[in-house]
């Protein structure tokens, strides 16, 4: 179960000057930012600060109005020929997405699925593995978040915390060089946070890029290689936990973590 | 809970329970049923009429009201509700039986009639063939209106408000008449005298094909507007996280969204069908020998018009109701995963009433 930490190879992230509006507001204005293979790199800061239009940036599920992402050096939506950039067809960026596996802030489980349903789906529809496979797969993602017996349960006959577990088996199923997770317990109870957290502890060690945005501080400070804050569409501040949150440079940074701090760090 | 063991405790005369102090209820409350429930089954039955006697020190007994008998609460207005439906039932069924101007013998005469029988079979073809193409033009319809080509979205938008706009008996009739618009039917290639195929409307459009190409187009406009319904009725997030786990196109729309839309597309869709059902007399308009059309040519010809409408209004009453337990059914199907458990079926409800009144019966015996 612990998984013994390899060195990363695959999983490289690179953000250049990314911008994306919404009508007339522009919700990132001009991110960069570098994530190593096998790096877990937290994303903090304020309500609409753009931390989860960021995140989707990352495998296309949102379009980028100016800079480009590359994963392991190839650009993400589009492809260079010539001096061109060509937007990718569909059933190219279906299969880019299949190596950055996504957890959602709502579990956005498919409800008439089973857990064991919804891990096995992808794998046979976008990797073309045999079902036979994706099921044997599944049942041992499934035991590594620890739910090989609700298997044949639906989503709402489990907790939110086991539904977020679920959805991380998921989104694992696709074996994806990078994760993505967007709050991945700001839908949960406070008792079933660590549940889950615990899940993605056991991640971070497994040589998988992580990007993670949360507001669990304490749980940022333990598993980031790398916090990055954001506010209005910018990158203030970025660092190790112990620069970050124990010696903030700038100012924004120090008076958002003053508000948010103090609880957390009793843990 | 304390406070109701020691209001029992000063209601029932017990000589030997000291009276409750508050150490003691608050042990009460503390200690889980179990000893309660231990005392009690030690007293027994006798423990209302005269108290019992506990060990010392042990948690005061719960009052134990087993062998008082339940008393139901009357309802006499319901009673007196139920009486006055009875009745009216019992009056309408009475005078259904006994007026012979029912001509219950007619009906029964013509109810399995070879004629009335073939008209039967007309009217389900019609049904189920302008009912699936419907349906499957409508899901297209559906599709388009929902696409990104604006062209596609105003398409199915015209086609629904053309074909919902206008009365079905006149879209039959323009149908039937195509011949008289359009003389000749043919494929070619347009603006050029290149025809491949060429055939007299009159010939391409029988009653059968007027009739089918009238209920399905009409039919289609309608469920196009259910399966969007259906379809915007599921959450956007289920179809982010099919697309960020890189599932088609084509496969987010049949495996993931309209499973889910099947729930709410379903109760208008059977409405639709039953809806259909009938609504194929309508095409007793181009003298096609479906149900309605045959025993309106029998009653004309034999004047017993009551008996013949009742024997139509017999098999659609069946149809419908043959339909909706198939809707029942279907509709089950698709709650899997939407409740957390299935509500039983009348069958295994029937079953469970048995199962529990047969127990009853044995324990009153």
């Amino acid at each position: 179960m612990t998984a013994t930490p390899t060195p990363a190879t695959r999983g490289l992230v690179e953000i250049t000057g990314v911008r994306k509006s919404f009508g007339a507001t522009e919700v990132l204005k001009g991110v960069s930012l570098t994530v190593e293979p096998g790096g877990v790199a937290v994303i903090v800061g304020p309500s609409g600060s753009g931390k989860s239009t960021l995140l989707r940036t990352i495998n296309h599920l949102e379009k980028v109005d100016g800079g480009h992402i590359s994963i392991d050096g190839k650009l993400v939506g589009y492809e260079i020929r010539g001096q061109k950039l060509h937007e990718l067809r569909e059933k190219d960026i279906l299969k880019q997405r299949t190596e950055i596996g996504m957890v959602f802030q709502n579990f956005n489980l498919f409800p008439h699925l089973t857990a064991l349903e919804n891990v096995a789906e992808a794998p046979v529809v976008a990797q073309g593995r045999s079902k036979e496979e994706a099921r044997r797969r599944g049942l041992e993602l499934l035991d590594r978040v620890g739910l090989k017996d609700r298997a044949g349960a639906y989503p709402r006959q489990l907790s939110g915390g086991q539904q977020q577990r679920v959805a991380i088996a998921r989104a694992l199923a696709l074996d994806p060089k990078i994760l993505l997770f967007d709050e991945p317990t700001s839908a949960l109870d406070p008792e079933l946070v660590n549940e889950v957290l615990d899940v993605i502890r056991e991640l971070a060690k497994s040589g998988t890029t992580l990007i993670i945005v949360t507001h669990e501080m304490g749980f940022a400070r333990d598993v980031a290689d790398t916090v990055v804050f954001m506010d209005q569409g910018q990158i203030v501040e970025q660092g190790t936990p112990q620069q970050i949150f124990t010696n903030p440079q700038e100012p924004r940074t120090r008076s958002f973590f003053s508000k948010v701090l103090e609880p957390a760090f009793n843990i | 809970m304390s406070s109701a063991t020691s209001r029992v405790a000063q209601v029932r005369p017990a000589p030997t329970v000291e009276p409750a102090t508050t150490a003691e209820a608050g042990a009460a409350a503390a200690a889980p049923g179990q000893a309660a429930t231990e005392t009690a089954s030690v007293t027994g039955s006798n423990l209302p009429s005269g108290g019992g006697l506990p060990p010392e020190g042990t948690a005061r007994i719960a009052a134990d009201y087993s062998s008082y008998r339940v008393v139901a609460a009357k309802h006499p207005w319901r009673w007196v509700g139920t009486a006055a439906v009875a009745l009216g039932v019992l009056a309408v069924a009475w005078s259904l039986a006994t007026n012979p101007r029912w001509e219950w013998g007619v009906v029964a005469q013509w109810f399995t009639a070879q004629s009335v029988v073939n008209g039967l079979l007309e009217t389900l073809k019609l049904t189920a063939i302008s009912g699936i193409l419907g349906f499957v033009l409508g899901f297209i319809l559906a599709l388009m209106r929902l696409s990104a080509s604006p062209l596609l979205v105003s398409v199915s938008w015209t086609f629904s408000w053309i074909f919902r706009s206008t009365p079905l008996l006149v879209q039959l009739l323009l149908w039937y008449n195509l011949g008289y618009l359009y003389e000749k039917i043919s494929l070619g290639i347009p603006f050029t005298d290149v025809r491949f195929f060429e055939v007299q409307t009159t010939t391409l459009i029988s009653q059968f094909a007027a009739a089918v190409l009238g209920l399905t187009l009409n039919q289609a406009a309608y469920s196009a507007e259910i399966i969007r319904g259906g379809i915007l009725s599921v959450d956007q997030g289920q179809l982010e996280a099919a697309a960020a786990l890189g599932i088609p196109a084509w496969r987010r729309s049949t495996r993931i969204v309209l499973p889910q839309a099947m729930r709410a597309i379903l109760p208008t869709a059977f409405n639709e069908i039953i809806g259909l059902v009938k609504g194929t007399s309508i095409v007793y308009v181009l003298a096609y020998s479906e149900l309605f059309y045959t025993v309106q040519v029998i009653y004309n010809r034999t004047q017993q018009v009551l008996p013949l409408l009742l024997v139509a209004t017999l098999w659609y009453v069946v149809i419908t109701s043959v339909l909706s337990v198939f809707q029942y059914y279907i509709e089950r199907h698709y709650s899997k995963g939407a409740v957390r458990n299935l509500p039983l079926t009348p069958l295994q409800k029937a079953r469970k009433f048995f199962a529990t009144h047969a127990v009853t019966n044995r324990k009153s015996l």
